[in-house]
């Protein structure tokens, strides 16, 4: 995509979610406002999944920054959400570029379970942890907005229009990866590792580096969410929790970036109701779901998107 | 006799009781087409995978415009300019003919791919069509990898190896799964384009009309030993190759 589409195409999807805020009940905003928390989260999966990973521990970055948020806000007393973002954000670098070269040099299913490890080592070790709540987990106030504190309605409101703009903004630079040099080469190690070291790129730091970016865009997702429930605790790096990241991301495919933040929406939505009509077998509707969309879109409903623009060209 | 180029010195590799090579001795000088003879086993890939650092060898020692490069990793001598292409093409099937070269583009002829450079930009998709038609294979650039003839296959595996600043290229069988008509008109491209660039040249065949053909020297193997070294008609009427790799008559 030529970069002036891209960022038309960012704009406009800007104002389409944007304009959410005005036409959309609280239950629904805050609805959207974790689907497209977790979206960023799956988002970082997406990108693994280019290179031919996928990390069933995207839950450790998660928590990580919900808990970096968290502890920053009650300790420090700072509450600015461009602020606390950005710490986590940078928390989750640090640990990601640590732990990265360390799974790059695993594949399949061993990338997974030791991603998988990870973050439920995070889990165990925090529900061991009574001087931050153990498993009750910790409250969080809610965020400022450079100095602004809104309270109801418009907190809300400013949270979703924060989110939707770190999506917009993720979304768009994730996109310009996909399509760059890099991108084009993670692509190509997901397809054939042994040609892409034979042209002289290193594998281990390909698969790095898009675990890197996963565990910041964990991270990210961690904190908003944290900031819409106002509560944080040790389920957040759950296996359970991780493996939600992983069915959104199967469901969206790795073609398509909107598609992740549309197959967020679903999964919250088809949760959220067939929790409602039918409490005791929801977990049934989703698995239906996931098996219709794997037998009929094997690559995901990213294809949907592929296939027209092949059928247009 | 041009500067040697690559020296191989006393290399031996073995994989548990089977030796694939031993005390291989070698110097290619810059410029030059060496081929490689011998049978199934013979310790002919084992060679092009020690120089590629594939494997690394138990002992010996390899340098490259002198320097030594024994058990470096393959990217890394992919960057000091030895390149290989494989017996079966080693090609990105989900990708088009165009995408693969654009992956050889953005790891040799950037320096350093970037994360916000466009991999399809006028510049890059211009080199790599560029490539494409050097090798006859433009073409086919919209096309899918499973879509592919054997010999289109190997063109751009060879194309892709290419795409660097390549001074020593290994070809392992560069026309195994080629239809017969095809080869030759395959090796005079491969070789006219190497030749074209000085590039040093060292593949792997098993067509005794090819190897006399293209190479200026051959080297037989057997066994993991190198039993010949000289030009093509010197070895290829070897008692020794005769008798173990060619099995014509004495």
């Amino acid at each position: 995509m030529m970069r002036s589409n891209l960022l038309l195409s960012a704009f406009g999807a800007f104002a389409v979610l944007a304009a959410g805020s005005v036409i959309l009940p609280d239950w629904a905003m805050f609805l959207f406002a974790m689907a497209l928390a977790k979206g960023l989260v799956c988002l970082g999966i997406v990108g693994m999944m280019r290179g031919g990973l996928v990390s069933f521990g995207q839950g450790l970055y998660y928590c990580l920054g919900a808990y970096t948020a968290t502890l920053v806000a009650g300790s420090f007393g700072v509450s600015d959400i461009f602020l606390l973002t950005l710490l986590s954000a940078g928390v989750c670098l640090l640990v990601g570029a640590a732990f990265g070269p360390l799974l790059a040099n695993y594949r399949g299913i061993f990338f997974a379970m030791l991603s998988l490890a990870l973050s439920m080592v995070l889990y165990g070790s925090l529900s061991k942890m009574s001087f931050i709540g153990g498993t009750d987990g910790l409250n969080i106030a809610a965020p400022t907005f450079l100095g602004w504190a809104p309270e109801g309605r418009p907190l809300q409101t400013a949270l979703y229009i924060y989110v939707t703009a770190l999506v917009v903004i993720a979304g768009t630079l994730m996109r310009i990866f996909f399509d760059s040099e890099q991108g084009l080469i993670t692509l190509a190690t997901r397809d054939n590792e042994l040609r892409v070291e034979y042209l002289g790129a290193s594998v281990r730091n390909v698969m790095s580096y898009t675990y890197v970016f996963g565990a910041v865009l964990g991270g990210i997702g961690g904190t908003i969410a944290v900031l819409a429930l106002g509560h944080v605790d040790p389920e957040f790096a759950f296996w359970t929790t991780s493996g939600e990241f992983v069915f959104v991301a199967i469901l969206a495919g790795y073609l398509s970036v909107p598609a992740v933040f549309v197959a967020a929406i679903i999964l919250e939505m088809v949760r959220s109701f067939s929790n409602l009509y039918f409490p005791n077998t929801w977990q049934l509707a989703l698995g239906i779901f996931l098996l219709a969309v794997i037998v009929m879109l094997p690559n995901g409903l990213g294809s949907l998107v592929r296939r027209r623009k092949e059928d247009a060209t | 006799m041009s500067q040697s180029v690559l020296d191989v010195r006393d290399v031996q590799k073995s994989f548990g009781a089977v030796t694939a090579a031993q005390d291989i001795s070698v110097s290619v000088p810059e410029g030059a087409v060496y081929s490689l003879i011998g049978t199934n086993g013979a310790g002919k890939t084992t060679f092009v995978n020690m120089v590629t650092g594939y494997i690394k060898p138990d002992s010996g020692s390899i340098t490259f415009g002198g320097r030594n490069i024994t058990g470096l990793a393959p990217r890394q001598i992919t960057r000091l300019g030895i390149h290989r292409s494989f017996q079966i093409a080693q090609l990105c099937n989900e990708l088009t003919v165009e995408e693969n070269m654009l992956v050889a583009g953005a790891i040799h002829a950037s320096g350093r791919p970037s994360f916000l450079r466009s991999a399809h930009d006028a510049r890059a998709r211009e080199r790599a069509v560029a490539t494409l038609e050097r090798f006859r294979i433009a073409e086919h650039r919209h096309r899918l990898i499973p879509e592919l003839s054997g010999g289109v296959k190997k063109l751009l595996d060879i194309a892709m190896a290419m795409a660097g600043d390549t001074k020593v290229m290994l070809l392992d069988e560069p026309t195994s799964g080629v239809a017969a008509d095809e080869k030759f008109p395959i090796m005079d491209l491969v070789i006219e384009a190497l030749r074209a660039e000085g590039v040093t040249v060292i593949f792997v065949e098993h067509d005794m009309d090819i190897v006399t053909r293209y190479s200026e020297r051959v080297l037989a193997f057997y066994d993991g030993r190198i039993i010949a070294d000289d030009a093509p008609d010197e070895v290829l009427s070897d008692a020794d190759v005769r008798r173990y790799v060619t099995g014509a008559p004495a």
